[in-house]
């Protein structure tokens, strides 16, 4: 703690992306300060995506830095987690074959002590570790209120509810950054209330305080549950503020409406619910 | 649920250990010869099982690891002086080291799997086995070349030997490996070690993104596996083909265990085990109903040594064909059904 | 210096091969990703096949035309029944019905051919020809040469200046998008079938003559060159492919020249192994960013 405090929070500076001839991000630069709530919007291909995973380590940036904790940060996707950064996928992502406890149980791998010995011989170490990460991860499911399905297999899950096991598994690693791609994305308008609830209630958790980057579409969501928006488009930052701020600028509107001006009408007004697994 | 699980695994381990001393005891040397062969099959199988099924790696090479196993498990008991004869002491530390330095292999084999995927991972492990002939002649002088080594005879401990065949030694052994072996990876599947093999076949991303190095749990994967294999193929050079040579462990082999494991279900160890029984007796009876055709000798033979592998043939492709979604669980249903119709098929005798 | 010439000259012989068998994958590759693990199986049975008409007519030529036809008809044969879906599946399930086809066939020419080595004449000598005092390579190199020679041509200039070739390339490119511009894209991929059906079986025909000796699991090794050499031109090209051939023909011709012919597959398992670590991300370049 000399130069970084763990209060610095998350920021971006400067972040170009290319891929070929195609610039995906140009000079993005924005921060999530520590207990906040941060919306990513933007047209389809607008590069929030891909600045996801410029911040998980999946894509490396051609320009630009990255500090997390005051630090520079290079991010690896499997160093994340160890550092404090959960991220959850836009496919969901769970372990279709496990069941939704053991998806959860996963989360808890940087926490695993019993080692390939004791896991052959069946040691009973490596069972006192594994109960306590089951219940661990059991009362998990049960603060997203899907532990009655804590044992049925993730494929065989309804879509909200592998939503909500997903979300679990990224809480159970205890981050102080949750990176959440598209939380509403397939949900009905019954499951947005209390979702945007969980997600306001993360900064100011007193077990174990955690802020927020999220990309979602549903623009109602996101203006319920966010301290600040940042708006992208064609790769370039296009705004940020408070949600009212965003709401009244007139640069957002037209980047949405350049594109596709039902885009962001449909996207927020119809709530669409997938009863089956999305291809 | 997970202490009931592990509690079960070795409960009913003794008791088919029970059972197999039972059954060695009472089986003629002719059974118990063969029940070394299923025994070294069951060990590689439950290896590949946990490759293929639990990890989602594919290997089309686990033959040239047992080919491992078995040459240095003769190295090891060829070290000590020519004629005499093996102690149970040197049988047991030649299946160890044939387990150890196929282990070893699988390092570096897995360090490379690691990087490769579907077709590329399978063509590469095809050549891994077809070299398993290049280098014993190569090293002719240490390996034998295309003759191999043979092996010394294995000797039954003195306070035994009154009650127990040679036969049934080697049975007792080879069975109580595979018993063994099956405890060790029953254990670790169920596991949170074996829970992040699976997580990675289910979802590399989502496996990196909870903490996991992908590249290390599947070459970690790859060792275990590779460990198994080199006990199976010590056991079967050792005590069933009491030599190791290049024309045991072909790419045949590698398909027979790739039948048994797909038969057997893909993922289940008890899986393995059923599919390493039909496929090897499945050949047996294939063979036994060609004998009663009435042909000339040389048809016969021709027919006994090629048809059970046509057969099994057919049955990759049709068990593949009609599962086409996914690998998982699934195939484990065909397995019944096919020993129902081993039972019609052997009842016409 | 002229060892060099000769192993040379011989290696690039031998890549002809090679570069068939790598052509033979990569064009079912390219359109489908799927690997035929049974394409050398399926070449040694149209080997047999020519073998066959050879003993019986007397002709080398109708026995040869013979194994091309048969190759091809095996290729459709092949796709329209066990690979028929075989392309809307998971990797794993394709390479294992071709491993199944593999054992089928070789079992099944094996049962009527017998296990051991049966005769395959060449079509020409194999006697070397000396060029300036160094022998060289023979008529039958040269006849392999110029086969191979030929049928690239030919596929090339289909590919290029053919409506066919063209809809084979759309297919290749995106199926998809091939179907909605009225490609039949069932069609163009069975023709791909068949195409590597014939390239396998002149593979097969050029090849079993020189050394190996005709029995079920003759093209077996040839299968892993093949397929190394495919990997070197990186699976999807057919030009890459081609390359492929000619540089493990080179390498193996130097290895067994100057290492010793026992290490023949051992140097093309090195060779694959090498190509495979230093050019992953040229094989798989995207995949991980694509799935997140």
């Amino acid at each position: 703690m000399l130069k970084g405090s763990p209060d610095s929070g998350l920021s971006v500076s400067g972040v170009t992306v290319q891929f070929g001839g195609l610039r995906a991000l140009e000079d993005v630069t924005l921060s999530v300060p520590p207990r906040s709530v941060v919306g990513l919007v933007g047209p389809n291909g607008a590069g929030k995506t891909t600045l996801f995973n410029v911040v998980s380590g999946f894509v490396r940036p051609s320009a630009g830095q990255l500090t997390w904790d005051g630090h520079p940060f290079h991010p690896k996707p499997r160093r994340l987690v160890r550092q404090g950064i959960a991220r959850t996928l836009q496919d969901v992502g769970l372990f279709p074959h496990l069941t939704a406890v053991e998806n959860v149980m996963l989360g808890r791998t940087t926490q695993r002590r019993a080692g390939y010995v004791s896991s052959l011989l069946g040691l009973p170490g490596s069972a006192r570790d594994e109960r306590e990460s089951r219940r661990i991860s059991t009362e998990g499911l049960d603060r997203l209120g899907v532990a009655q399905h804590a044992e049925r297999q993730a494929s065989a899950l309804p879509y909200p509810v592998q939503k909500r096991v997903a979300l679990a598994r990224a809480l159970v690693t205890r981050p102080r950054l949750l990176l959440l791609d598209e939380p509403a994305g397939g949900l009905g308008a019954e499951d947005f209330e209390p979702l945007a609830e969980l997600v306001k209630s993360l900064p100011g958790d007193p077990d174990s305080p955690c802020s927020v980057l999220l990309v979602e579409h549903h623009m109602d969501f996101v203006m319920g549950v966010c301290d600040q928006v940042v708006v992208l488009d064609f790769g370039r930052l296009v705004a940020a503020g408070t949600p009212s701020e965003i709401q009244s600028d007139p640069a957002v509107a037209a980047a949405y409406l350049g594109i596709d001006p039902t885009d962001i009408e449909v996207d927020a007004g119809t709530a669409v619910t997938l009863t089956e697994e999305p291809a | 649920m997970l202490q009931i699980k592990l509690v079960r695994h070795g409960l009913l381990t003794l008791a088919a250990a029970a059972v197999v001393a039972l059954l060695v005891l009472q089986s003629e040397d002719v059974s118990n010869f063969e029940y070394i062969q299923v025994a070294a099959y069951v060990c590689a199988a439950a290896g590949l099982t946990l490759l293929i099924g639990v990890n989602g790696q594919l290997s089309l090479g686990h033959a040239a690891l047992m080919a491992v196993g078995a040459y240095s498990a003769a190295l090891y008991l060829r070290s000590g002086s020519e004629d005499s004869l093996a102690s149970a002491g040197d049988l047991f530390v030649a299946l160890l080291v044939g387990s150890v330095t196929a282990a070893v292999v699988g390092i570096a084999v897995g360090a490379v799997a690691a990087r490769l995927r579907g077709p590329y991972l399978a063509g590469a492990t095809l050549a891994l086995g077809a070299c398993v002939v290049g280098v014993t002649t190569y090293f002719d002088h240490l390996l034998g070349g295309d003759q191999g080594l043979t092996m010394p005879l294995t000797e039954v401990p003195a306070p035994l030997s009154a009650a127990l065949t040679s036969y049934q030694w080697s049975a007792l052994v080879s069975l109580g490996t595979a018993l063994l072996v099956l405890f060790l990876l029953t254990n670790l599947k169920y596991s949170p070690v074996g829970r992040e093999m699976a997580a990675v076949r289910d979802h590399e991303v989502a496996a990196q993104l909870c903490g996991l190095s992908v590249a290390r749990v599947q070459i970690n994967t790859f060792v275990v596996s590779s460990a198994a294999a080199g006990a199976g193929g010590a056991i079967l050079g050792v005590l069933y083909l009491q030599i190791a040579s290049p024309g045991a462990f072909t790419l045949f082999l590698s398909i027979y265990l790739l039948a048994a494991v797909v038969i057997g279900g893909l993922g289940s160890m008890r899986g393995a085990v059923i599919g390493t029984v039909i496929v090897l007796y499945f050949g047996r009876l294939i063979e036994d109903r060609v004998a009663h055709l009435g042909l000339s000798t040389a048809q016969t033979d021709r027919l006994a040594a090629h048809l059970p592998l046509a057969a099994f043939g057919v049955l990759l492709i049709v068990v593949m064909l009609a599962v086409p979604g996914g690998i998982q669980g699934t195939l484990g249903r065909i397995a019944p059904r096919l020993l129902q119709l081993m039972e019609t098929v052997g009842g016409k005798k | 210096m002229d060892r060099f010439v000769f192993l040379t000259v011989n290696g690039v012989a031998l890549g002809a091969i090679y570069a068939s068998v790598a052509i033979a994958l990569v064009i079912i590759f390219r359109t489908t990703r799927v690997l035929n693990f049974a394409q050398g199986a399926m070449a040694v049975a149209s080997a047999y096949g020519g073998m066959a008409v050879i003993e019986y007519s007397g002709s080398y030529w109708l026995g040869f035309t013979t194994a091309l036809v048969l190759g091809g008809a095996l290729g459709a044969a092949a796709r329209l029944t066990v690979f028929r879906s075989a392309d809307r599946q998971g990797h794993l399930n394709p390479i294992v019905i071709g491993i199944g086809l593999l054992i089928v066939i070789e079992s099944a020419l094996a049962i009527a051919f017998g296990p051991t080595e049966r005769h395959l004449s060449t079509a020409f000598s194999r006697d070397l020809l000396h060029l300036g005092g160094t022998a060289l390579l023979s008529r039958q190199d040269l006849f392999t040469l110029l086969a191979v020679g030929v049928v690239m041509s030919l596929l090339a200039w289909t590919l290029t200046r053919t409506r066919i070739g063209l809809q084979m390339r759309a297919t290749a490119f995106n199926p998809v998008v091939a179907r909605l511009h009225g490609i039949k894209v069932g069609h163009i991929l069975t023709l791909g079938w068949v195409i590597a059906g014939v390239v396998g079986a002149l593979a097969a025909m050029l090849v079993v003559p020189t050394g190996l000796g005709l029995f079920p699991q003759a093209m077996d090794l040839v299968f892993v060159l093949g397929f190394t050499s495919a990997v070197i031109g990186g699976l999807d090209s057919l030009s890459g492919a081609m390359i492929g051939g000619v540089a493990t023909g080179l390498a193996l011709s130097y290895a067994s020249g100057y290492l010793g012919s026992e290490l023949t597959y051992v140097a093309a398992f090195v060779l694959l192994l090498g190509v495979l670590l230093l050019k992953p991300a040229g094989l798989f370049a995207g995949t991980t960013a694509r799935s997140v």
